[in-house]
């Protein structure tokens, strides 16, 4: 490839694109947007879900919630088709349900029980799904990259054009195997995405306090691998940008960065003292830039929904998931004998 | 049958590796168009094409985790570490990713990859490109772990490997690539041509993982080893005029407990050597299980000889490689005791 092609920072004019979108009639359909309202609440209210029963003891361990984030996973998802891949970090819920995973499989892998994805042997971190080709949650800070740029050679290496959705956060982009990966990927120009979810915190530590270039998306122009921010709350440009980047993909161009700015409003995990930010700094986002309010203002304005219609989407969000919470109440503990399988092929 | 050294044998292993499954890929540092540091791929990628066969940049960690990436996704990665001292950069990819994968997924999803990775002494290659690592990846659950000690098994183990759907670390004696090592770095070098082990059929066949061997049947002591120290035991026991059973254990884990366990309750005398070091080395976990499996049989404390808690040194090689010297001295303490 040219050694100086572009690589410029496109955050400007994709900016633009977002506000306008934002004004005038949305470029999507009544059901894509019915559907996108649903997907991105049906996160939230797991999520929540998932919250209030850690509290009440159900769920054990560690528990990272997505809340604030939704739009990123539903627009990458509706970008992306049948048979590619998608893998992530430890924050992985909203993941599993835009990949269409069973929400009651999932909460009960939280609780620990029989029935989850990984029989109790992972929890919230560690979940996987062939079905879905979801190829887990991984609880090492940025070990997935390099292993979703394995998936996408195998894809490559076997003709098609299968693409794989590799998400991490900013925290993570700063492993150095996320570098390794990023080489390999343009080397060979493996048909991957690098979604960042950089959601302003790494744990305690913001962006700034952590990375000499927080814009993340340049982090790939070394490498000539182009990259490009994105409103990460707003699910119509990601899926925008999801489309651009996986129609390149497909097309054998090789990788692209995807910098979903975007925000969690939970702590980091269940024990989190939130003194790294103040509260007016989590309020004012939820009430500017929340990826849902913003998905019903423009149903609403379109005249594609009423507040009732919205209303009965919750309720019946809130029943799948209240369905989940049961599931996962009362699905067994796992057997004991599950201590042992699964280690090596059993004799 | 064709006489090969070891790096023709894994050659022959890889090329009918290649021959046989369209999933498998061969690569690593130099693999691919120079075929290897040691040549162990040589003319493959002429034969098997630049898709199947390649060189990567130098990064292990992203070698191994693509490779896992790959394996999770069906192919049957073969990927080349260009010396064991080298595989730290992967080490969290081996423990927290390619162990762990099958549990994690409860069985959905498996990793066959083969890592392989010369290893040990006996070249003078200093700390860097000496060492012994396998006691850190016995530790870890979720992955086998092999070391060949001749050609005929280097291919088959390879092969059994490779086709196995587990993740293997196979862990190849640079010293005996070329030729078996008796210990002694002042006899000319010998050569595999002359060894039964160095006939290596064509073709595919195995050696079975988790299985050790009786190279030397005995009745006074029994050795239990792996990889370059097999030929220094060997060689040891003649010299000696011991009885000695030697046991080539071949996988380290899971490791093959019965036949030690049969070997050692009928001699009652036991010697463990390995050319790492002594503390926390892989020793120390065979002599604890074979303590409590032959405790009432044994007539002697175990001894095991060992590499020196030290980095390995480069002009010291000789002091610090487990030789035969060291080895007959721990053969008559424990026969004597």
């Amino acid at each position: 490839m040219a050694a100086n092609k572009s690589t410029a920072n496109k955050s400007s004019s994709s900016k633009k694109a977002a506000a306008a979108s934002k004004a005038k009639k949305p470029d999507a359909s009544k059901d894509e947007l019915l559907t996108f309202y649903e997907d991105m609440l049906l996160i939230r209210r797991f999520e929540e879900k998932a919250g209030q029963i850690y509290g009440m003891g159900l769920i054990a361990g560690f528990c990272h919630l997505y809340i604030g984030q939704e739009a990123v996973v539903v627009g990458m998802q509706s970008a992306i088709g049948e048979g590619d891949q998608v893998i992530t970090g430890y924050r992985d819920h909203g993941h599993m349900l835009a990949c269409g995973m069973d929400p009651n499989g999932v909460m009960a892998e939280l609780t620990g029980r029989a029935g989850g994805y990984s029989r109790g042997k992972g929890g919230s971190m560690h979940m996987f799904s062939r079905e879905k080709n979801f190829f887990g949650g991984h609880g090492i800070v940025g070990a997935q990259v390099p292993i979703g740029t394995g998936l996408a050679f195998s894809n490559k290496y076997r003709g098609g054009d299968r693409v794989c959705l590799t998400y991490f956060g900013d925290g993570a982009a700063n492993q150095g195997q996320v570098y390794e990966a990023f080489n390999m990927a343009k080397l060979w120009d493996l048909p991957v995405i690098y979604v960042i979810e950089n959601n302003q915190y790494a744990m305690g530590t913001s962006v700034r306090r952590a990375s000499s270039e927080t814009h993340l998306h340049k982090r790939g122009v070394s490498f000539g691998i182009e990259g490009e921010e994105v409103d990460g709350m707003d699910v119509l440009a990601v899926r925008d940008a999801g489309r651009r980047a996986v129609k390149n993909a497909r097309a054998g161009k090789g990788p692209h960065i995807l910098e979903m700015k975007t925000y969690r409003y939970r702590g980091h995990s269940m024990s989190d003292p939130a003194k790294y930010r103040t509260r007016d700094e989590v309020d004012a986002v939820r009430a500017k830039s929340d990826p849902i309010e913003l998905c019903k203002t423009r149903l609403l304005a379109a005249g594609w929904a009423t507040e009732d219609a919205l209303k009965d989407i919750d309720k019946r969000v809130k029943a799948t998931v209240n369905e989940a919470v049961e599931f996962a109440k009362t699905s067994p503990e796992p057997d004991p004998k599950e201590l042992w399988t699964d280690v090596l092929i059993e004799a | 049958m064709p006489a090969k050294n070891m790096i023709q044998a894994i050659n022959d292993g890889l090329d009918v590796l290649l021959d046989t499954h369209d999933d498998v890929l061969v690569f690593g540092e130099d693999a691919g168009y120079f075929g290897g540091v040691f040549g162990c791929s040589q003319g493959l990628q002429k034969k098997h094409g630049l898709d199947r066969v390649f060189d990567t940049p130098i990064n292990e960690g992203a070698i191994v985790a693509a490779a896992i990436g790959m394996a999770t996704n069906g192919m049957r990665p073969i990927a080349e570490i260009q010396f064991a001292d080298y595989i730290f950069p992967a080490f969290d990819q081996i423990v927290s990713e390619l162990s762990r994968i099958r549990y994690r997924s409860a069985g959905q999803f498996t990793t066959p990859l083969t890592i392989r990775t010369p290893w040990g002494g006996g070249i003078r290659g200093g700390q860097t490109h000496s060492m012994s690592p396998e006691a850190f990846f016995t530790h870890i659950p979720g992955i086998k772990v092999v070391v060949p000690s001749n050609p005929y098994d280097a291919k088959g183990l390879l092969i059994a490997a490779a086709e196995c759907d587990d993740p293997v670390i196979i862990f190849e004696p640079k010293r005996l690539y070329n030729g078996p090592f008796d210990g002694d770095p002042n006899k000319p070098a010998l050569s595999w041509a002359k060894h039964p082990k160095g006939e290596v059929p064509d073709g595919r066949y195995t050696v079975p993982l988790g299985e050790a061997e009786v190279v030397r049947e005995g009745s006074e002591i029994t050795i239990v080893t792996y990889g370059t120290l097999v030929h220094v035991a060997l060689n040891t026991a003649e010299q000696e005029g011991v009885d000695a059973e030697i046991i080539d254990l071949k996988t380290l884990a899971p490791y093959d407990i019965d036949t030690i366990a049969a070997s050692v309750n009928k001699t009652g005398r036991c010697v463990v050597t390995h050319e790492a070091p002594r503390t926390s080395g892989f020793g120390a976990e065979l002599i604890a299980q074979i303590q409590e499996e032959c405790f009432y049989a044994l007539e002697a404390p175990i001894a095991r000889v060992t590499g020196w808690d030290t980095p390995y040194p480069h002009a010291h090689e000789w002091s610090y490689f487990p030789g035969p010297e060291r080895t007959a001295r721990a053969i008559k303490r424990v026969l004597e005791a």
